[in-house]
Formats: C-alpha cells, sequence, structure tokens
C-alpha cells in the first residue's frame, strides 16, 4: 500500500502530472535554455536537484513556518540552495553556466518550485517531498531534452556539439532549419508535445 | 538622454521579457483569459519593477559587486559580494511588493481593487527577478554599448521599457484568446497548446524588430 503511493508520488509527474505541459509550471526557463541539448541537460539537473533540496528543507521546516511569513521563508530557502548550485556550477562546469546566464538565478522564482512548495512540501512528510521533488524534477527534465532534441538536430544539425547529420546531405541541398534557434519554435515545439500528450491521454482535453 | 531612449525602446520591442526571453510566462499563460484582467497584471508588473529595478541597481553598484563598497573605507575596497545577489535581490523584491500592497491599500482602494489578488503574486513572478538579473549582467557592459545601463535614467528607461512590453504582450495575447473561444480547435490542442501555438506566431512577428537599429 505504501509502496504504491510512493511510486504515485515519483512517477506521476512524469505523465498524468507533469509540471510543464498539464500543471504549466516552470515554462520560461523550459523555453530558453533549450537552443542545445547540453544546457537543458544541465539545467534540468540542477532543477531536480534543487527542488529536491528545498521540497525537503521546507518540509522538515513545515510545522514551524508561521503561515503568515512562509512565502518569504520559502524564497529565502530557495535562493539559498539556488546560490549553493550556481557556484558549484561556475566551478566545475563554467562554460554551461555561462550559456545558462540569468537563467540559473531565475530558478528562485520558477514557478515549479514555489508550486511544489506550496502544494506539497508544507503539508507531507520529508521523504515523500524529496520522491515528489524528484519526480517533478525529472518530469520537467524530459520535457526539456525532448525540445533541446528537435532544436539541436534540427536547428543546426548537432547533439551535444557533434555533427550528426552527414556533409553529403548538405551538398545534396539539405540546409539546418534556422528557425529552430529562434524563440517562438521552443513554444511551438511545446505546443506539439502537449498536442501528443492530450492526444494520448484524452482525459485531460480541456472543454 | 538618447541612450535611455533608446534603451527604452529596445527593451518594449526588441528585447521584450516574453517574446525574446520568456519571463514571467507562468502568469503571463495564466491570467490572458481576458483583457481586463491581463491590464491590471500588466500595470501592476510595469508598476513593481519601476520601483524595485532601481532599488536593486543600487544595491548591485554601492553593495554587491566587486570593490563597489569602496565608500564605507579602504579596509572594503577590494571585497567582492557578489554571490549574496540571489538572496538579497529575492529579498528586496519580496519586501517592496509587501510594502507596495499596504501603501497602495492604504492611499488607493480603487487600485489595490482593480491589482487586487495579482500584486503579492509578483513577487515570484519571473519578469521581476529576471529583470534584476539582466540589470546586473549590463552593468558591466562597456559604456557604448547599446545595452549597458550607465545611470539611474537608463535603469528607469530599461524598467519602464520592459514592463510596458510586458503589458503589451500579455494584453495582445488576451485579445487573440478572447476571439478565439469562437473557433474550433483540435480537441487535444484546446486551451494551453493553441495558446503556446498563438504565443509562437506572436513572438515570431516580434522577431522583425530584432533588425530594427537604434
Amino acid at each position: 500500500m505504501k509502496s504504491d503511493k510512493f511510486k504515485e508520488t515519483l512517477l506521476g509527474p512524469l505523465n498524468k502530472n507533469n509540471p510543464v505541459v498539464v500543471q504549466v509550471l516552470g515554462i520560461c526557463s523550459a523555453l530558453a535554455v533549450t537552443v542545445q541539448l547540453k544546457p537543458a541537460l544541465v539545467m534540468g539537473l540542477s532543477v531536480t536537484i534543487i527542488v529536491a533540496l528545498a521540497n525537503v528543507i521546507i518540509s522538515l521546516l513545515r510545522n514551524t513556518i508561521p503561515n503568515s511569513v512562509r512565502i518569504i521563508v520559502q524564497l529565502v530557502v530557495v535562493a539559498a540552495v539556488v546560490t549553493v548550485v550556481s557556484e558549484i556550477l561556475k566551478a566545475f562546469a563554467y562554460d554551461v553556466s555561462v550559456q545558462l546566464s540569468v537563467y540559473i538565478g531565475l530558478i528562485i522564482t520558477n514557478c515549479i518550485l514555489m508550486g511544489r512548495l506550496e502544494a506539497f512540501a508544507m503539508s507531507n512528510k520529508p521523504l515523500d517531498s524529496l520522491l515528489d521533488g524528484l519526480g517533478n524534477g525529472i518530469g520537467y527534465a524530459w520535457i526539456l531534452i525532448v525540445v533541446a532534441f528537435f532544436r539541436e538536430l534540427l536547428g543546426s544539425g548537432k547533439l551535444f556539439g557533434f555533427q550528426i547529420i552527414p556533409e553529403s546531405f548538405y551538398e545534396a541541398g539539405y540546409v539546418n532549419n534556422g528557425l529552430m534557434m529562434m524563440p517562438s519554435m521552443a513554444l511551438i515545439l511545446v505546443a506539439c508535445i502537449i498536442w501528443v500528450h492530450r492526444y494520448i491521454n484524452k482525459d485531460l482535453q480541456e472543454k | 538622454m538618447e541612450h535611455a531612449l533608446s534603451l527604452f525602446v529596445r527593451s518594449i520591442f526588441v528585447d521584450n521579457m516574453i517574446f525574446a526571453f520568456f519571463l514571467g510566462m507562468c502568469s503571463y499563460l495564466a491570467v490572458s483569459k481576458n483583457v481586463k484582467t491581463s491590464v491590471g497584471l500588466g500595470i501592476a508588473v510595469t508598476f513593481v519593477l519601476l520601483i524595485t529595478l532601481p532599488v536593486n541597481y543600487l544595491l548591485e553598484t554601492k553593495v554587491l559587486s566587486k570593490g563597489a563598497l569602496a565608500w564605507l573605507g579602504e579596509g572594503f575596497a577590494d571585497l567582492d559580494l557578489s554571490y549574496l545577489s540571489f538572496i538579497l535581490f529575492i529579498a528586496v523584491i519580496a519586501a517592496i511588493v509587501q510594502l507596495v500592497e499596504m501603501v497602495v491599500e492604504k492611499f488607493s482602494p480603487t487600485l489595490y481593487a482593480s491589482l487586487g489578488i495579482f500584486l503579492p503574486l509578483i513577487a515570484v513572478n519571473c519578469a521581476i527577478m529576471g529583470g534584476a538579473l539582466f540589470m546586473q549582467q549590463r552593468v558591466g557592459l562597456e559604456p557604448t554599448d547599446p545595452k549597458a545601463l550607465t545611470n539611474m535614467l537608463d535603469v528607469v528607461a530599461y524598467a519602464l521599457g520592459s514592463g510596458l512590453g510586458w503589458m503589451l504582450a500579455i494584453v495582445g495575447l488576451a485579445a487573440v484568446r478572447e476571439k478565439m473561444e469562437y473557433n474550433d480547435v483540435p480537441a487535444p490542442l484546446k486551451g494551453l497548446g493553441i495558446t503556446f501555438i498563438t504565443v509562437g506566431l506572436m513572438a515570431m512577428a516580434f522577431l522583425c524588430f530584432s533588425g530594427l537599429e537604434i
């Protein structure tokens, strides 16, 4: 019984309760860092770690936080965790942290964090909150990776910076789709994911 | 003065918060169902940006960046507190939003009623934090760079432009969505999906401004 609940908390956000395409949280960064796979992967990983950690911390503190100042407490906890992650990235993956620029700092105001802290960590035990954080982080990361995969493959013919589309294609007249590098195509790709997702999960369709 | 004017126009059209950087997307998608509320949210965002950005600018140039504390005396001249910037910026934003909410409630109940629930939500709107972080990046640029923020006037112009650009985007989307109510959209795309496509097309239209030389 108990393991069923754990499974649901961990795996639910991957599909039926996905933070990006169902709960509509954390769209800002999901769109902005997906020009290439590498920053998208790093971003997904950072958000997963931050959500899980912040969820556990808030969940441990949940009985001591007065209701009236909870938003500020949550923001400070998140800001502290984000600062640590950002300093680690600067130290060990400097070029990626430059590519992600302000979006690392913006994880603080990423709605996934505030949404999960408010909706889950404030009323659940630390272990459940950890699983919820991991589930939501991974649910967010896979959307990022799918979007980045198509944008990098079609936009520059590369994956992780390695040339995938062979030279002979270009000689035969194949051209990279420059539009894929533009912000607008990220939105349309997410729309396509939503389309497929809701076509499969008919109960999520809006009237 | 000219530089401030060009920053103002650029931040509305070229560096639009929504269409170029996707900042404030969550509330943008959630609150754009009708024009009236979206105007309210747009005004609130502009207002808060206009107040928090100058404060954060002072914080950045007088406290946080390397050597900024020199005015305190010799011993502080090579201190670099920039790792504190996330925590301080978000604290300033949260505190000012709270303060603005109280002041508005006291002195202008009508404005308070129209902004209503949006004010507290703005503390976690990424457009505000994003504005502060972009400001931090732009302060370090060469003064000749068209994006550089060199003095208070530039910062105010940038804040006002970013806010108005955000408002323009949300009011535009709300107007489109109001009309779209009557369209026959494929069932899986209804609601969220078609909104994304609409924003994508709007962003594509705004791409034309990127060639603008000001």
